[in-house]
């Protein structure tokens, strides 16, 4: 069979009403995540894959919501019936994570002490909390071990959390596009990026859903600045080059090049879709990243009780997360011997390429999960 | 550099057989330019071994992890930094000395992480070689199957050389098995017989 879209899928939502004790301290009483699932969970349920999402996405993975066909999953080209990630064969799984702005718990949730939205009051998660509601997750839906859990960039932090954290319940992560924690420069841009959604005159610490606005401009500067680390400087000259939209030089500060109005488009199409409290909180969650931090900075020693196999996969013109992070990882797994494959994909398309279709990446995919017994 | 396995099929996997004898049950290897996998997958069923598979061919990553074996995408040319010293029970490298620029940090690295090495290589002393190169050609065999322009062997070496090399670079050979064209053993002249040889070696103690 040829591969396909898995057609029209519906979110649903699961509530938990015991509390989730947080690392930062605080404690969420009750909370909901939203979640999507594709294929069939087998009868030894031993078939799940679990997709951990990114900075931008949710658990919208893969096929197209009924009420709108052109929203399709943000790994739709990964994730279908003959894909890389093959839903014929494999249960998977992408879930909300606490905290996001798609219909899980987050920020612009009413906080049921207050009966107001928590708003700026909404506690700083970690990927730590994430793999831990994700384990709750995963245990109410009957899944005691997951085939693989993957995902990339800040999907595969998670996949990486869950090999320390949760080592009984995976048997592969799959960590695409990642880094072991985030580099200064890495830091910078997120606080570039809050610092824009701060400073709105309409965040009001946060509270601005009482308010009836929303920080939209500091959501669209700290997009534009997420965005344009995402691409390399070669994909941005063969896309834009310094071509003009109007042919002529305006000498005023509208749009005179190309680059210009993408960077405002996605920039718009963003702060339609995002919640501003939601980007502040996954930025600084990608700060906190750390896994080597309680083990004296050594990655080695926080990978050592780690049981999964592993693939990690790196692009080289991806300067958020370089291959040398990738191979940081690496590093750590080959240290503690654990079972681990490396792959370096020539391409120059930046960090987006974890979720561009490029055929060696995905038949890597592929031919792992092939490998990966059911 | 390219890795030299492919030539690794022309001796019909007898190399394969000689390796695997020498390798102790559950050890730790790294081949360095695995080609497809086919070793290590070799002697992790015979032997148990764990280990890695190092190569750069984006082809042949993705018939290594196709054949299940942990393979690391790099650049052997780059050096062997990644690896700690002594990580490894042997450290293998399977036709494909001849076909690396950095001959002398490439072994000295192997024997830094690994306890002991493994090479093989193409002997260029071997008699039809000479015979060719008397007659004024570069010589092309099953072993040598390239011509001059198209060669990746970019180091022309004998059995006599690398054993004067193991012997100036402070290395202890401690087996050594030559094969002729038909992948049989040479015991007597394996400079002039031998087409093949594979090395087993460690730091002499000094």
């Amino acid at each position: 069979m040829a591969p396909g879209s898995i057609g029209i899928v519906s979110p649903q939502t699961m509530q938990f009403d015991e509390p989730i004790e947080l690392k930062s301290g605080a404690q969420i009483d009750e909370y909901s995540l939203v979640y999507e699932t594709y294929g069939e969970l087998n009868s030894d349920r031993s078939n799940a894959i679990l997709i951990c999402h990114a900075l931008n996405a949710a658990h919208h993975v893969a096929g197209r919501h009924a009420d709108n066909p052109y929203d399709v999953g943000w790994w739709d080209n990964m994730v279908g019936p003959g894909k890389a990630v093959d839903t014929n064969r494999f249960f998977v799984i992408g879930v909300n994570n606490l905290g996001g702005c798609h219909g899980s718990t987050g920020p612009s949730s009413i906080n049921p002490k207050t009966g107001k939205p928590w708003g700026g009051d909404f506690p700083v998660v970690t990927v730590e909390d994430w793999v831990q509601a994700q384990a709750r997750f995963a245990s109410r839906l009957g899944i005691e071990q997951f085939a693989a859990v993957m995902g990339g960039s800040l999907g595969a932090m998670q996949a990486l959390q869950w090999s320390i954290d949760q080592p009984e319940r995976l048997r592969n992560a799959l960590v695409i596009a990642a880094a072991p924690n985030l580099s200064a420069q890495n830091i910078a841009f997120n606080e570039a990026a809050r610092t824009a959604i701060t400073s709105d005159p309409e965040f009001h610490d946060g509270h601005y859903y009482e308010h009836g606005v929303v920080p939209r401009r500091g959501l669209r500067i700290a997009r534009m600045i997420g965005h344009i680390t995402y691409l390399s400087d070669d994909t941005m000259d063969d896309r834009f080059g310094r071509e003009l939209r109007e042919k002529v030089l305006n000498f005023d500060f509208g749009v005179d090049f190309q680059i210009e109005s993408y960077l405002r488009y996605q920039a718009d199409k963003f702060a339609d879709t995002f919640d501003a409290n939601t980007y502040l909180r996954i930025t600084k969650l990608l700060d906190y990243f750390d896994p080597a931090q309680a083990y004296g900075g050594d990655l080695s020693r926080a990978l050592k009780n780690a049981t999964a196999d592993f693939l990690v996969v790196s692009f080289t013109s991806d300067w958020r997360f370089s291959p040398l992070r990738s191979k940081e990882i690496v590093k750590s797994l080959v240290d503690n011997r654990h079972n681990v494959s490396y792959a370096e994909i020539e391409e120059p398309h930046g960090h987006d390429a974890f979720l561009l279709d490029d055929v060696r990446y995905h038949n890597l995919v592929r031919s792992y999960l092939e490998r990966v017994a059911i | 550099m390219s890795s030299g396995t492919g030539q690794s099929g022309k001796l019909g996997r007898r190399d394969f057989e000689i390796i695997s004898s020498w390798i102790k049950r559950d050890a730790h290897v790294l081949d360095l330019g695995c080609g497809n996998g086919a070793l290590l997958r070799h002697l992790r069923s015979q032997h148990n071994v764990s280990g890695y598979g190092v190569e750069i061919d984006d082809t042949k990553v993705l018939a290594s992890v196709k054949n299940g074996v942990n393979v690391l995408q790099a650049d052997l040319e780059a050096g062997l930094s990644e690896f700690d010293a002594d990580s490894f029970d042997y450290v293998i490298l399977s036709l494909t000395l001849q076909a690396v620029r950095h001959t002398e940090r490439i072994v000295s690295d192997m024997l830094r992480v690994g306890r002991e090495a493994i090479v093989t290589f193409p002997n260029f002393g071997y008699w039809r070689h000479r015979l060719r190169v008397l007659f004024g050609q570069v010589p092309v065999s099953r072993e040598l199957p390239y011509q001059w322009y198209d060669s990746p062997n970019i180091h022309v070496l004998t059995i006599d050389d690398f054993e004067i090399f193991c012997a100036a670079h402070g290395m202890r050979v401690c087996e050594r098995v030559v094969l002729d064209e038909a992948c049989n053993q040479v015991n007597v002249l394996p400079n002039l017989l031998g087409a093949v040889a594979v090395y087993r070696f460690d730091k002499s103690v000094a």
